[in-house]
This record gives structure tokens, sequence and C-alpha cells, in this order.
């Protein structure tokens, strides 16, 4: 791994599921979900994943959880100052401990959450799981949890159903920090709230990050949540990062033709600010048949022939990583600057 | 100003299940003209869906249109209220298509996976205009042309399921435009797209509007979607308008303490990066638990105790076309802030 701060280190990771037709069920292709990722986390930083369905976002998210098995790569993760892991090798009895480290929130308050348990065992279950076997000790430590996540202790012995999506959410963060995990993987957390809730969510977990030490890989289509919750930003395309900067220089000096039409198709809260926006032609590849060369050259408005032939690497251009032929000569417009109107 | 095309008033649709009364609409208001665009803006549970529905007549069981007006001004001149009429009739299905066309969120669950998109058209179509087979087949070309889908000619055999989201819910458009009403309903019709199929959407929506003066109502929880597409917006909250007017003022000088305090918690990309947004305190109550007073009254930083927790405030006009239901506004004593 680069550096000690280096938290979680992925490296060319790959996911491919196979296509299967016929009786007998031969692999006639593949949906390269997911196509030489690489990208870290440091200790207490947020990197966001964004990009539109099926750029493979949660295929990566997933894969770090190990809840699906790579098909090549590394996911190096650090479990303590000296040692690191690399989960996608790892034997299945040897993941276990690993999952206290890494833990998840999901995105649908509604179905995460068993509605037969009450709060105090939905929280205190993992800690049951990884042998907390005193009742006692169990609930005082959910009580520290749910003061954690500002909901209030007597909510413990009420289940699910009595909560609102907001109230369901901490309770979800209460569950995901139960056991002191150093990295935390969100799939779109705030995505099924309304907006006066998804406020209080995205301020918890920025809290939370401070209180604690936290990093999150925070995976989400929404890109205003993620410029009020992010350090840094990957964007997906197709299954591959097209771009990775300080979410500064995403949103205002992006680099990859990709990332301006997405910035640009975000619609702004502000009737003054109706810009002319970068309306893309067609619709996103289809990851079992990505176009030869840059897989975003079919929509691309600066595309060249070599962009048709030949696949573009991430290289580095005035500090972000970006993959395309031409990041060096053109002049992309981002959103603008901080000023709120 | 021309006469409004529909003029909502006072709107009151009320479920009616076992358990309780779900207020859904309570007391809505609002005029929509001939080629304006009204946004409905409000989060879960505020009845802008509802709202739709009513005006369609479409509400489903136990929900039933109460009491209010729903005034539509047909061609010829004539004004028939919505709200009188028994949903059943073939008067109110006439309407339903032909003066009015809806869109709605789930393109997939809308149209039929039996049937290819060229018969669907073919029907709407048809039921509303006396046109041959032939004729019907070579409008549902046009329509799929017209709203923008590639290679029109073979997509009209094409079944839904064969197509992408976005080609989807162009489809939708398409079926909503084929009996060319003058009044458009889209309620959420991007939230289940991405970003850049939403931007697509949008301007097909916007440039079917104006070649053909189309009104519509864009029913929406994403402040950035009425910020880019209305003129005219009301906002509601828990079955109520509580603050209508043009979009300029709306986003730059709001004036109930609930538009205020939304535009605060939206997210935006022009926000500094981690910046902490303002939040509104505590969460929507349940529907069965609405509470008395002003439905706002729990949340609001501004809430006078003796009064907001009492008595329904009424609707005050600010100018010509600015309008606020809170007591801040309702007593001229007060009313400069």
């Amino acid at each position: 791994m680069t550096s000690p701060q280096t938290i979680l280190s992925v490296e060319g990771l790959k996911k491919y599921f196979p296509i299967r037709r016929g009786l007998l069920r031969k692999v006639v292709g593949e949906v390269k979900a997911v196509d030489d990722v690489s990208f870290t986390i440091d200790r207490g930083e947020t990197l966001s994943l964004v990009g539109e369905s099926g750029c493979g976002k949660t295929t990566t998210s997933r894969c770090i959880l190990r809840a699906v098995h790579p098909t090549a790569g590394a996911i190096r993760f650090r479990t303590d100052p000296t040692r690191n892991v690399d989960v996608a090798v790892l034997p299945r009895a040897e993941l276990r401990p690993l999952r206290r480290q890494i833990q998840m929130i999901f995105q649908d308050p509604y179905s995460s959450l068993n509605p037969r348990m009450t709060i105090a065992d939905i929280i205190g279950e993992p800690l049951l799981v990884n042998g907390v076997s005193s009742l006692a000790a169990r609930r005082t430590r959910v009580g520290e949890l749910l003061d954690l996540v500002q909901l209030p202790r007597a909510y413990m012995n009420r289940f699910p159903h009595a909560f609102s999506g907001g109230q369901r959410q901490r309770i979800g963060i209460a569950r995901a920090l139960a056991l002191n995990p150093t990295l935390i993987v969100a799939d779109e957390p705030v995505s099924a709230l309304d907006v006066s809730v998804q406020a209080q969510i995205i301020n918890l977990m920025l809290d939370l990050q401070e209180r604690l030490g936290l990093s999150y890989l925070f995976v989400a289509h929404d890109l205003s949540v993620v410029k009020h919750v992010s350090h840094r930003v990957a964007v997906m395309y197709v299954g591959r990062i097209v771009e990775v900067a300080s979410t500064a220089t995403i949103f205002h000096r992006p680099k990859h033709p990709y990332t301006e039409a997405l910035l640009s198709a975000v619609p702004t809260p502000d009737p003054r600010r109706r810009a002319k926006r970068i309306v893309l032609e067609g619709e996103v590849a289809d990851p079992a048949n990505a176009p030869p060369g840059c897989a975003f050259h079919p929509r691309c408005r600066y595309a060249i022939e070599r962009c048709r032939q030949e696949l573009p690497r991430l290289a580095t251009v005035d500090g972000s990583l970006v993959a395309c032929h031409r990041s060096t000569e053109l002049g992309l417009t981002g959103v603008a600057s901080a000023a709120h109107a | 100003m021309a006469d409004p095309i529909l003029s909502v008033r006072d709107l009151v649709t009320y479920f009616r299940p076992e358990e309780g009364v779900v207020r859904a609409v309570d007391g809505a208001s609002f005029d929509l003209y001939p080629g304006g665009t009204l946004g409905i803006v409000g989060e879960s549970g505020c009845g802008k869906s509802v709202t739709a529905r009513s005006i369609l007549r479409i509400v489903d069981r136990p929900g039933e249109v109460e009491s209010g007006e729903i005034l539509l001004r047909r061609d010829d001149g004539g004004i028939v209220d919505l709200a009188k009429i028994d949903p059943r009739r073939r008067e109110m299905r006439a309407i339903r298509g032909g003066d009015i066309g809806y869109v709605f969120q789930e393109p997939m669950s809308s149209l039929s996976a039996f049937y290819t998109i060229g018969n669907q058209l073919m029907e709407a179509v048809r039921l509303h205009r006396a046109v041959t087979t032939k004729e019907a087949r070579q409008r549902a070309v046009e329509l799929l042309q017209l709203v923008g889908i590639p290679r029109p000619e073979q997509r009209v055999d094409a079944y839904s399921f064969e197509l992408s989201g976005g080609l989807r819910q162009r489809v939708m458009i398409a079926l909503a435009l084929a009996a060319e009403p003058r009044i458009l309903i889209a309620d959420e019709p991007t939230t289940a797209l991405d970003v850049t199929t939403q931007a697509q959407i949008l301007d097909l929506i916007r440039r079917i509007q104006d070649e053909r003066r189309l009104a519509v109502i864009l029913i929406t929880h994403d402040m950035g979607v009425i910020a880019e597409m209305a003129d005219t917006v009301a906002v509601m909250y828990l079955g109520k308008v509580v603050e209508s007017g043009p979009v300029d003022a709306i986003f730059h000088a709001p004036r109930h303490p609930y538009t205020q305090a939304l535009l605060r918690s939206i997210p935006s990309v022009l926000a500094e990066p981690r910046s902490r947004l303002a939040t509104i305190a505590g969460s929507i109550p349940h529907p069965y638990a609405r509470p008395e007073g002003c439905p706002f009254h729990p949340r609001c930083a501004r809430s006078i105790a003796g009064v907001c927790d009492r008595t329904v405030p009424v609707v005050t006009k600010l100018d010509e076309r600015h309008e606020v239901r809170c007591v801040l506004y309702g007593r001229p004593a007060e009313a400069a802030e």
C-alpha cells in the first residue's frame, strides 16, 4: 500500500458476469461490470463513486464487502497499522473478523431492518454475533450508539414500523457503528429520503466521520449530495473510472468530457441559472458489448479518430487522474464556483 | 394574461380506509395558463400526486374527491367542472387523454408488455379519433418521431421491455400526446431516470410545449427540476398549498417558513465541498396523525404558540400572483418582516 494513511487500496479490480444461453447454459459472453478499477481511500476520508445506473459503482462496492467474488484484482485493506489483507482472495473463514472493520449502510431503510426485532436487538445483533454475550453490556452499548445517532434511548424497545425513514436510517447507521468499524461502505444512503430528512442524515454522517475518524466509500448518483460529503470523487462510466480528483476540482474544473456532461445535466435549484445544458445524445453503452476504444466516444462531442480505436488509460493531468486522450487540450466547463446565488 | 385553461379551487380529496381519514388533499387551489408550466413541489405525503389523480378523476378507492372545483376550459370556450363529473362516464373518459394527457413515474408498469408500443399508440389514437388502422399506424410513427425515438418505423413494432428506461419514458410521452391534448400532467416523469437521461426528457417536454403551446403541470419533489422548468410554482405540505407564485419569487423571495427551510436544506452542486446543510427539525408526520392548525407548526421555527397550533391559516395575497398560507402574513400589523 502506498502510504500508512491509506486504509483501502483497490488495484485493477475486475468483475465479469457470464452471459449464459441455451439448454446447456453455455457461456456466450461477459458483462464487464467492473473493468480494471483502481483507487485508494485514506483514514478519515470520503471517496465517492459516482455514475449512472449500470456503471459498476455498486458492483465495485459489493466486491469490497466480498458480497460478490471479484474476477481479478486486489483489494488491500489495512487491518492495523502494520498489517493489511487482500480482501479479494481471503478465504471465507477469515472474512468474519474483517467484517467488524468494514460495515455498510443500505439505501432502503424500510427493507433493511427486520420488522420482528426491537431496535435494541437490531443494533445489538452484530455485538451478539461477535461475542458480546451479556445482555446488560449490549444494552449499554446500544444506548451509546443511540446517543451517537441522536435518537432517544427510550426508543430501544420499539419496533422499526414505529419510525420514519430518517429515523430508520439512523438506526441502520447505529447498527453499522456497533463494532467500531474503520471503513463504511454507504450505497445511496440518502436517496430514498425526503429532502428535509436527507439533510439531517448528511450532517450526521459528516459529524460521525469527524468524531470517530471513519472512512467512507460513498456510492451515489446524486452529484449535489456528493458535493456535500466527499473529499474526493471518482466518476465511473461503463465499468471504468474515467476521472478521479478532489471534490472542488471535479466540480469546478472537470477534465473528462463525461464528467462535464454529467455536471451540466444536474438541474440547479435556481431559476436564474437556467443554463444551456449539454444534452448527451443516445444512451449509456452496454457493458456486455462496450464500444471499442473509449466507451464514451459515441456520445462524446470532442471524440476524434484515436478515441474510436485506443482505450485511454488513467493519467495525471494538473492533479486529476483522467482517462481521456484529449484531457490536456480540452478546456471543459464545470459548475460555477462556490458563490451561492 | 389569458384566461386559465385549468383552475383548481379548494380541492379536497380524502381517503377513508377503516382506520380513519387521510386528508390527502385538503384545500388546494391553483391556475394553469395556456403554454405555461405549473410546478407542484413537495415531499412525500404532501398530496401532489393525489392532486394530479384528482384532476384526472383516477383516485383509487377508498379515496374520493370530496369537494372543490376543477374547472377545465374547453376548446369551444365552455367550462366544465371535472369535480362534478362521474369519473366513469364517457365525458370524463374523453377528457382523460383527449384534453389532458398524463405521464407517470414508472414507465415500466404503465406500458403493457403484451402489445407492441405501436399497438398501444394506435389504440390511444383511435380512442379519440375516427381513423383507419393504416392512418393510426402512420400517426404512431409520427408520434415516436416527435418524441425523438430513433428509427421510429422499426421501433413501432418493438415491445416496451426491449427499450431502455429513457426510451420508455419517451413512449409514455408519445402516448400522452396521442390525442393532441392541450394539457399535459407529468407526475415525477424523470425520477426513475439517470441524470443525463433526465436532461434529455426535460428538454423534450420543453420542445413539445413550445411547438404546441401545451400547458404542463409538472409534479416533482426535486427543486432543481422545478427551477429549471416551471414558470409558476405551488409548494405543498400535508395536503395544503402553503405558498404559490412565480418561480423567481418562490426561489428568491420565499415567504412561507416551510418554503424557506426547504430551499435551505437542498444539497446543491454550487455549495462548498463538505458543507453542512440547514435542516428542518423532526420528520413528516404520519398520515393518520396530522397536526391541528397549520400542518407545519410542529417543525416550524417561527411557530406561535396558541395560534399556529389552533387555527388553520388563511391564504394571503402578497401581490398579484404570490400567495402564502401563514399567519405571519395574515394580519397586516405583523406582515412586515
